[in-house]
């Protein structure tokens, strides 16, 4: 059942009845497999990959990676405050890393204004962020396995042997 | 009178204007490519661009890069347990074409005969007839398109020196068991043949193992086996194939090689040396979406009314269309013009490949719907096919 991850994952608009078609199973089999998969939240949604460079969102025309470090609390380690942070709209992902910082951000906004202001009145002013580092983004070459630009052509010769 | 009687004589391709009408139409989608729809694995595409930077742009040994070599021969011992030497049993070749040419000219006096199956792939028989072979085509139609103990009997006669294999087949899609190879090779040893044996579709085998026929006992002394990366690692441009046999025809296949291509791309070499050191994970994803294909294929060429057997391996159907009421060629152009898609006339393999057409699955997806539903469309429109099926 796995392998109808791996054609849902590279064309989420597969039916299942193509599923049923290429993997030999029966069409309810893949329906019932792809409910579960729902419902246990290995499918957690569908989406479309756009190429944000083409089509600009005023609102989230700048994008910055933030270098957080972070005091851990007691009990609750990074997850308390890592949920306090990443809770806000701005904060488009969030991971916690080893190395010399604790988190890293992904923030988009407005302007570089918007997103320093997020900087410095919410993130920096949690009581247990010890400091930040803004890399404002320049350009997006390849986001979560997707190169984005459009495929090139097909450059075989129509017909060979 | 300037051209060799030769050449002259050579049996000219049927298709050649099907051919210029395919490629002088725009927005065909194309069911008639014979190479991988993938771009080479970037690993392998990085190693020759760095090849080229560090100079790496001169002729390499006429035998190939002993790297190159010893990589071949332990992937070869590794994956089916057949030990070549890489010092005088392995020869890098420019692709399975060049090494089919060395293997027929090395071991054919005037007049020897070749037992090839028709319908086949389509150099087979030139490469022979180049060579001053003569060339016993042995149909394989009454049996899938395999051949067979009773089939090889029939046609085995005074002066047969040597049998060709390719298995997965292009242009059928069909392979052989173990079991069938064994029965095969019991006949080629008491018949002391010489087998040539063109795998280049080996990883391309979906519902079983593949065998090489020279890992069977008492084989090994009689085949010459064929591969290379084109298919398996999508490298076809990259030119790189090998040839793997007893001492002494691998030696005369070189010597003709070292003053004829002299030796294979460096460029290629080193690539293929990543291709085998390199991670596998890419060539699984790879075959997994052809199985996927072929079963998609299958399913709908049967739902149309076309009978196709389901291929073992390579990525080609190749399905009748005897009860459309149009021979191949007709069939070929008129999908062509009216549909704009493009396949293969079954005659371009050879006479038995009549009534019949090859379609390659190494179509993205997509691709590969959209064509099926013109073919459905053609198959209403001029045939009394595809009324009843749905999609």
């Amino acid at each position: 059942m796995k392998e109808i991850l791996e054609i849902l994952e590279k064309d989420a608009r597969t039916t299942p009845q193509e599923i049923a078609k290429v993997t030999k199973k029966k069409v309810d089999a893949v329906k019932k497999a792809i409910k579960k998969f729902e419902k246990d939240g290995v499918i957690l949604k569908y989406k479309t990959i756009i190429n944000k460079e083409m089509v600009r969102d005023e609102s989230r025309a700048v994008r910055a990676l933030i270098e957080v470090r972070i005091v851990p609390q007691r009990g609750h380690g990074f997850d308390q405050i890592a949920e306090r942070i990443y809770r806000f709209p701005e904060v488009v992902s969030s991971y916690l890393l080893s190395g010399t910082y604790d988190l890293l951000l992904v923030v988009e906004g407005r302007d570089i204004q918007a997103v320093s202001r997020f900087v410095s009145e919410k993130l920096s002013t949690l009581d247990n962020v010890r400091g930040t580092v803004t890399h404002f983004l320049l350009k997006k070459y390849k986001e979560d396995g997707d190169i984005l630009k459009r495929a090139e052509r097909d450059k075989r010769i129509a017909i060979s042997f | 009178m300037r051209i060799s009687k030769k050449v002259k004589n050579m049996p000219p391709s049927g298709i050649r204007e099907f051919f210029e009408l395919v490629i002088g139409m725009k927005d065909v989608i194309s069911l008639g490519v014979g190479e991988p729809d993938f771009v080479t694995p970037w690993n392998i595409c990085e190693s020759g661009i760095f090849s080229i930077e560090k100079g790496c742009t001169s002729y390499t040994s006429n035998k190939g890069l002993y790297e190159l070599r010893l990589q071949v021969s332990k992937f070869i011992k590794n994956k089916h347990g057949i030990g070549y030497d890489p010092e005088n049993q392995i020869l890098i070749t420019t692709g399975v074409s060049e090494a089919l040419d060395l293997v027929f000219r090395a071991i054919l006096n005037p007049g020897d005969k070749v037992l090839i199956s028709d319908p086949c792939y389509v150099s087979y028989h030139p490469v022979t007839f180049m060579a001053g072979g003569k060339t016993v085509f042995v149909n394989t139609k009454g049996t899938g398109f395999k051949l067979t103990p009773s089939l090889l009997k029939k046609s085995l006669s005074k002066g047969v020196k040597a049998v060709l294999l390719n298995y997965p087949a292009n242009p059928t899609g069909v392979s052989y068991s173990k079991k069938e190879l064994l029965e095969l090779s019991r006949i080629f040893i008491k018949h002391d043949l010489v087998v040539i044996s063109d795998e280049i579709y080996d990883e391309l085998t979906y519902d079983f193992s593949h065998t090489p026929i020279s890992g069977l006992k008492g084989m090994k002394e009689r085949t010459v086996y064929l591969n290379g990366f084109s298919k398996a690692f999508a490298m076809t441009g990259w030119r790189v194939g090998y040839a793997c046999g007893p001492e002494d025809i691998i030696s005369a296949m070189t010597k003709i090689h070292q003053y004829t291509m002299l030796c294979s791309p460096v460029m290629g070499q080193i690539g293929a040396i990543e291709a085998l050191r390199g991670s596998r994970h890419y060539l699984l994803e790879m075959k997994r979406e052809y199985k996927r294909r072929r079963e998609y294929i299958v399913e709908r060429l049967d739902e149309m009314g076309l009978v196709c057997p389901k291929p073992d391996g390579a990525f080609y159907v190749f399905p009748s269309i005897k009860n459309t009421g149009m021979n191949s060629i007709e069939f070929a152009k008129k999908l062509l013009t009216q549909e704009k898609v493009a396949v293969v006339p079954g005659t371009a393999f050879g006479s038995q490949g009549k009534g019949h057409v090859r379609m390659a699955y190494a179509s993205s997806m997509p691709d590969l719907k959209e064509a099926c539903v013109r073919i459905e469309r053609f198959l209403k429109k001029n045939t009394n096919l595809a009324v009843t099926a749905t999609e």
